[in-house]
């Protein structure tokens, strides 16, 4: 125990002053934080301006405990739903013999450009008496709705998040370790249970931190199937004003939910070393031959790509035949051209913002350099109304695209952590002492021996908030400047009003922008 | 390929200046703060542009939740106007001392129950709550007749309703006025111990009553027209309660001029031009309101104003402006 704590001691010095030689690297970290730490003082001040009579009132409610279950078994169901879905694909889209490869992981990226109303919609379309699978085969089924229709949308469109951040993981291993292990004895599917799969664990925790979180952020989805969680009871509050101290709470809740979901994925990922340690070098994945089971590979991926990019991609194209009004187009360049100047600085940065907080957690691991780690998961959990409207009372009304970029970027940059963590832990710190050693200052031996390693996390990082911008309704309502125009909010408020045809091309625009930046991504990759 | 990006961003950057810059060159330009949807009077500002060349800068967002903006921007909003989705929100910003008298020749064009009563604001459009129902599973003559009627164990689990919706939450603000707390608490109440379903908005509810899975909702009279619009055997129809049933309240969408707006002239311009019977034919073809002037050719679908108004409950807008109240009493229920 002595030896312990005393090593703890030694430990901690060590790396505050390995931190302390780097100081700029706690920078960003620095803006970021000062950046969250506005809305949150504005949720703590709107929580508690309020007689102590209606604090209780608001505290202690039935509902609240309602809806606390209602989310958790949502979050967990949509978590399980997701490791069934995307841990095949992604095995699939890496590491087996399949053909195409490429072009199927493009296909499993895809449902991520799908706007989770539209999804929702989509879904709902196919059943009732008026549904599509009536229509089509004069039997009608039920539609879904309520647990199990916000379960299947949610899993639908975030199963991209694990899928990618496996998929990354896998592409990085370093396989001489599964060889070893084949070598003294050990059946294909055990390595992939006691090799593979322990390897993959910084990739599940990441990726299932980031859909938790859109999980407890959603709206479109649970309020469309009718699905009372800690997010649609949020919505309902600031949908009906500004200013709501029952709305501060919930927030606030769900920022405790969140600190809760952290807490574990720090204790989770406690020690985990992935890097190579010894000598020699790491190998490229092999591909292990599916024989029989190719037909079923295909199959599979065939059948996921349907249900979850085709169904939402026909119901849109259906909405087109809808008696489409050419007035509709009226703004769509204006819209695209907004979507885009917000969406792709917000990537950029994000992607190149990410590496300094990935860093510090990894090579540095410390209390301070966790809890730093963390900020990111804090401010994404902040409700985005909650946050933008705290950038307006301390900024005041937003006059520039900045001050929008800039929220998205704050909002972000959690989804750009994972990739960016999961490339560096397979990143070994002894290249990079290498090339210290070999005269470089600390800047040019991370940018020679570190960046080439993640610089394809970064690229699934600016993919991941690529898409997550387009897609962003929230921050882009309140923090436009007036007459800015964007294709989400084009889309959202068209479907609102129920004038599907109308809706129709914005969505489609946000459907093919993103499915033409997912292109290139993978390109990247040694496949 | 990061110079690629940053050429990108430099190229967009550069765009949006110009963009900027082409603002400005505009001579008169009035900034609009819109709770109504932009898919609904897009159309109609744009028109309003080409015919006078005066440019509309809008802003939209959820009405109340503009409402609450105008009142923390105070002075320094830029608004000159402020559109809203109903009466209670022009009520709260009337309260908060925000809005400008509007001059006699604007609020003289429509009649006295369509205006506010300092002169605050103005409707530009009507809208009707009603009670839509499913053709194939209830014959029109076992309709209810009352909202009051939803309660009872026939309609068990049938009815579809959205409290998150201004609407709807408008309709409690006017329950409450008419039939005091106590009633309303109670139907509240019973129409939740009834089963009803809660959908996001009113669209959802005409969805639902078309897959079968309710068989009565209570939208807004125009949604139903904009499926039908698409497909005439849409299977949904719609109605009202008996004459002067709480259930077929009409709200409005209103406008007013802001009090600290520079540009109070071209701003007034602009609430004249949605009183003309250009916009208003507007309204009542292709959203398919309600008019608030006299001399627009009716639409078929819709009642003539003056039929409506004989079946409306008798209310004052200008009573719609406890939206909090009914916000507490909802979520007391634990509606929302």
């Amino acid at each position: 125990m002595i030896t312990d704590g005393f090593r703890r001691i030694i430990d901690r010095r060590r790396t505050l002053f390995l931190i302390g030689q780097r100081w700029y690297s706690l920078l960003p970290a620095f803006v970021v934080s000062i950046g969250g730490l506005i809305p949150l003082g504005y949720l703590f001040a709107e929580a508690f301006d309020v007689e102590s009579s209606d604090l209780y009132a608001n505290l202690f409610r039935w509902r609240n405990a309602e809806l606390f279950l209602n989310t958790l078994l949502l979050t967990v169901g949509v978590l399980v739903l997701n490791i069934l879905i995307a841990t095949p694909a992604a095995w699939l889209t890496s590491r087996s013999d399949l053909r195409y490869k490429r072009i199927f992981s493009v296909l499993c990226t895809l449902p991520l450009a799908i706007p989770g109303y539209v999804m929702a919609y989509a879904l709902l379309a196919l059943g009732g008496n008026n549904g599509i699978f009536a229509s089509i085969f004069g039997k009608s089924i039920p539609r879904l709705s309520g647990y199990w229709g916000a379960l299947i949308a949610l899993s639908f469109y975030t199963s991209p998040y694990l899928f990618l951040n496996l998929r990354t993981a896998l592409l990085g291993l370093d396989t001489s370790l599964e060889e070893s292990a084949r070598s003294l004895g050990y059946k294909q599917w055990r390595v992939f249970i006691r090799v593979v799969m322990p390897q993959l664990r910084p990739a599940f925790y990441a990726a299932g931190l980031l859909i938790c979180l859109h999980v407890l952020g959603d709206f479109g989805v649970v309020s469309l199937m009718r699905y009372e969680t800690f997010s649609y009871a949020l919505y309902a509050e600031y949908n009906i004003a500004f200013e709501s101290n029952y709305g501060a709470w919930l927030a606030l809740m769900l920022l405790g939910f969140t600190g809760c979901l952290l807490f574990l994925e720090t204790r989770l990922l406690k020690g985990v070393v992935l890097h190579r340690a010894g000598h020699g070098t790491s190998r490229y994945p092999s591909f292990i031959s599916l024989d029989g089971w190719r037909k079923v590979g295909y199959l599979y991926l065939g059948l996921l790509f349907l249900t979850t990019v085709g169904i939402p991609t026909a119901t849109v194209i259906l909405w087109m035949f809808r008696g489409f009004e050419t007035s509709a187009l009226n703004s769509v360049f204006e819209a695209l051209a907004g979507s885009l100047g917000v969406a792709i600085p917000s990537a950029v940065c994000c992607a190149i913002l990410a590496v300094p907080f990935a860093y510090l957690s990894i090579r540095y691991p410390s209390l301070l350099s966790n809890m730093i780690a963390r900020i990111p998961y804090i401010i994404y959990a902040i409700p985005p109304l909650a946050f933008a409207l705290s950038i307006i009372i301390f900024l005041g009304s937003p006059k520039t695209i900045l001050v929008l970029i800039y929220a998205c970027i704050l909002h972000f940059l959690a989804e750009a952590l994972g990739p960016v963590r999961s490339s560096l832990y397979q990143a070994s710190p002894h290249l990079e002492e290498a090339a210290r050693s070999l005269g470089c200052s600390p800047f040019q031996a991370f940018f020679r021996s570190m960046f080439p390693l993640i610089s394809r996390g970064m690229l699934t990082a600016a993919a991941l908030v690529f898409l997550a911008t387009m897609k962003e309704l929230p921050l882009m309502f309140l923090l436009r400047p007036i007459g800015y125009e964007t294709l989400a909010f084009n889309a959202f408020d068209y479907t609102g009003e129920a004038m599907f045809a109308e809706a129709a091309p914005y969505a489609f625009l946000i459907l093919l922008c993103s499915a033409v930046f997912i292109g290139p991504l993978t390109r990247q990759e040694r496949v | 390929m990061s110079k690629n990006r940053i050429l990108v961003f430099n190229v967009l950057l550069f765009a949006i200046l110009m963009v900027m810059l082409t603002g400005l060159v505009h001579a008169e330009t009035i900034t609009l703060y819109s709770g109504r949807s932009k898919s609904l009077v897009d159309p109609i500002i744009r028109q309003f542009t080409k015919d006078t060349g005066i440019e509309v800068k809008v802003s939209y967002a959820n009405t109340a939740q503009l409402a609450s903006k105008l009142k923390t921007e105070g002075e320094k909003s830029a608004a000159s106007l402020f559109w809203a989705q109903d009466a209670g929100a022009l009520g709260s910003v009337s309260k908060g001392g925000l809005f400008a008298k509007l001059p006699e020749s604007v609020l003289g064009k429509v009649p006295t129950t369509f205006r506010h009563k300092d002169g605050h604001w103005v409707a530009t459009s009507g809208r009707a709550r009603v009670l839509a129902y499913s053709p194939e599973r209830v014959e029109k003559e076992n309709l209810p007749e009352s909202v009051f009627e939803l309660t009872q164990p026939a309609w068990r689990g049938k009815v579809g309703w959205a409290p998150l919706n201004a609407s709807f939450q408008a309709f409690v603000t006017a329950l409450r006025s008419q039939v005091g707390e106590e009633r309303t608490e109670k139907w509240l109440r019973d129409m939740k111990a009834n089963g009803a379903k809660t959908y996001p908005k009113n669209s959802a509810i005409i969805e639902a009553l078309a897959a079968g899975e309710i068989d009565l909702g209570l939208p807004n009279h125009y949604y139903l027209f904009r499926f039908k619009k698409s497909d005439s055997k849409y299977p949904v129809e719609q109605t009202f309660f008996k004459a002067k049933d709480a259930g077929n309240l009409v709200n409005v969408a209103g406008i007013g001029l802001l009090k600290h707006s520079k540009h109070n002239e071209t701003a007034l311009k602009f609430i004249d031009y949605l009183l003309s019977i250009k916009a208003q034919q507007y309204f009542v073809s292709e959203v398919f309101e309600y008019p608030v002037i006299e001399g627009v050719i009716p639409n078929a679908n819709l009642l003539p104003l003056d039929e409506l108004l004989k079946i409306v409950p008798k209310f004052d807008l200008n009573e719609m402006d406890d939206l909090e109240g009914t916000v507490k009493l909802l979520r007391r229920v634990g509606i929302i």
